[in-house]
């Protein structure tokens, strides 16, 4: 079965590590942080200006002058800082964030990201997004593996307006966890009850299938 | 005014001086700490052909997209234009012109502006559209894109309060873009939540020194909010 939503996030959850400064983007990345790990401590950076990023307000602790990067209200966690743009993204572009994950449309074999525009279609805005995967050293981009009409989004080459080039080793997808190196797609861990022959079968880009290909634990 | 003092009490004097054509470079991420008032005020003046710096363009009837239905924006640099119809409307047709710039680059840009520094070197945006025509240079094995410092004729800033001198200090997550914002500007105008006498801020918890600031008005904000997510209070 393909992950849903939840388990996306759930398993991105497990690379955290005790410590670690965390840039979630919208959609997806941002229910990582209800998956936080127990007995781990993360600090999760929105890239408007707030380092401990706390859960969404109670209706008596609603500030408009306190928001996250997809303009949703927000509280702050203990220990949280504030500060300007430039700033915010002199950690992110200064290589500080530990982790940053973030969606995609298309990713393809030598680490091209294509996330912010469809030519025609959709026109709105990298926002902090090109800053984030030329920043960061750490990056798991989480997508689909294919459209709807079973079109493969992990190509030899990204067809759409790159985002950043060269800059991502790690995808996952609701069918697998992927690594990008040499140029190629690598296979390490499949959905629960996802074959290999799927996988293959979604996959545009050259992929190669160690001999033991561990299901994903949750 | 005398000496330092750069407090302005009507919105007519706080934006006046702003020309058609000129750039505007602005505060603000959504409607998260904008200039509210000046930019009513830039709409009741009228004034056309302008470019403005700014992460976002408002919503339709909210922030910089009010200035959109009588066409008073040429060009706007912005890093994410999304939820504005009549945004979309004009962009498509080609109306307006837009420059995307990654949210990183367009902060530093400010900053570099104001800070007198021509250009910077970045890695953001190479090998993508925001690199067509722009100088490439390899630095250590990386490579990397030559972006411009921008400056603008007048700058808009929110901040929480400010005293006579133009010292600021800004609340929360409104402080974004606005201190750097302030430093870009050959005429930075600061809308305010309260004015207070020259030494009632403590020096050290000053965000923007005065020098960056040419006029400070009291405002009275509407503080629109785009995305009110909310969780349950606890029974």
């Amino acid at each position: 079965m393909a992950l849903s939503r939840e388990q996306l996030a759930q398993r991105v959850a497990q690379e955290l590590q005790d410590g670690y400064y965390v840039n979630l983007g919208i959609g997806i990345p941002t229910l990582v942080a209800n998956y936080i790990p127990e007995g781990i401590e993360v600090m999760l950076q929105s890239e408007n200006g707030l380092l401990g990023m706390g859960q969404f307000p109670t209706e008596d602790e609603i500030d408009a002058d306190l928001i996250n990067a997809g303009k949703q209200t927000v509280t702050m966690a203990k220990g949280a800082s504030i500060f300007d743009s430039a700033e915010s993204f002199a950690m992110i572009r200064g290589g500080h964030v530990d982790l940053t994950v973030l969606g995609a449309f298309e990713v393809d074999s030598n680490g091209n990201i294509a996330s912010y525009m469809i030519p025609g279609k959709l026109i709105k805005g990298m926002g902090g997004a090109m800053d984030l995967v030329a920043g960061a050293e750490n990056i798991i981009v989480t997508m689909t593996h294919a459209s709807k009409h079973g079109v493969s989004k992990l190509l030899s080459n990204c067809t759409l307006p790159l985002t950043g080039k060269g800059c991502i080793k790690k995808v996952l997808t609701d069918l697998a966890f992927i690594e990008i190196k040499d140029g190629k797609f690598h296979l390490l861990e499949r959905a629960p009850g996802v074959s290999i022959d799927e996988i293959i079968k979604l996959t545009q880009g050259e992929l190669v299938i160690p001999e033991h290909v561990p299901e994903m634990k949750f | 005014m005398a000496g330092f003092d750069k407090v302005v009490s009507s919105y007519e004097e706080a934006m006046a001086g702003l020309e058609d054509g000129m750039t505007v470079i602005s505060g603000g991420f959504g409607l998260c700490g904008i200039a509210e008032n000046l930019i009513s005020e830039i709409k009741r003046k009228g004034t056309k052909e302008l470019t403005f710096v700014s992460n976002n363009c408002g919503v339709d009837d909210f922030g910089l997209g009010v200035l959109l239905p009588n066409r008073q924006i040429k060009k706007i640099v912005a890093s994410y234009v999304g939820e504005n119809a009549e945004f979309e409307r004009q962009m498509m047709s080609g109306e307006l012109e837009v420059e995307l710039t990654p949210q990183g680059t367009l902060a530093e840009k400010m900053r570099a502006g104001g800070a007198g520094i021509p250009a910077f070197f970045t890695a953001t945006g190479y090998g993508t559209p925001v690199a067509e025509g722009k100088e490439e240079r390899e630095i250590n094995g990386r490579m990397y894109i030559l972006e411009p410092a921008i400056t603008g004729d007048f700058a808009i800033v929110k901040a929480w309060k400010a005293d006579r001198y133009g010292n600021l200090v800004f609340r929360k997550t409104a402080r974004n873009f606005n201190p750097l914002a302030a430093t870009a500007g050959k005429i930075t105008v600061v809308e305010v939540e309260e004015i207070v006498e020259p030494g009632e801020l403590d020096p050290d918890h000053i965000h923007t020194p005065g020098i960056y600031v040419n006029r400070v008005i009291l405002g009275t904000f509407e503080k629109r909010i785009e995305q009110r997510t909310v969780r349950p209070a606890q029974s």
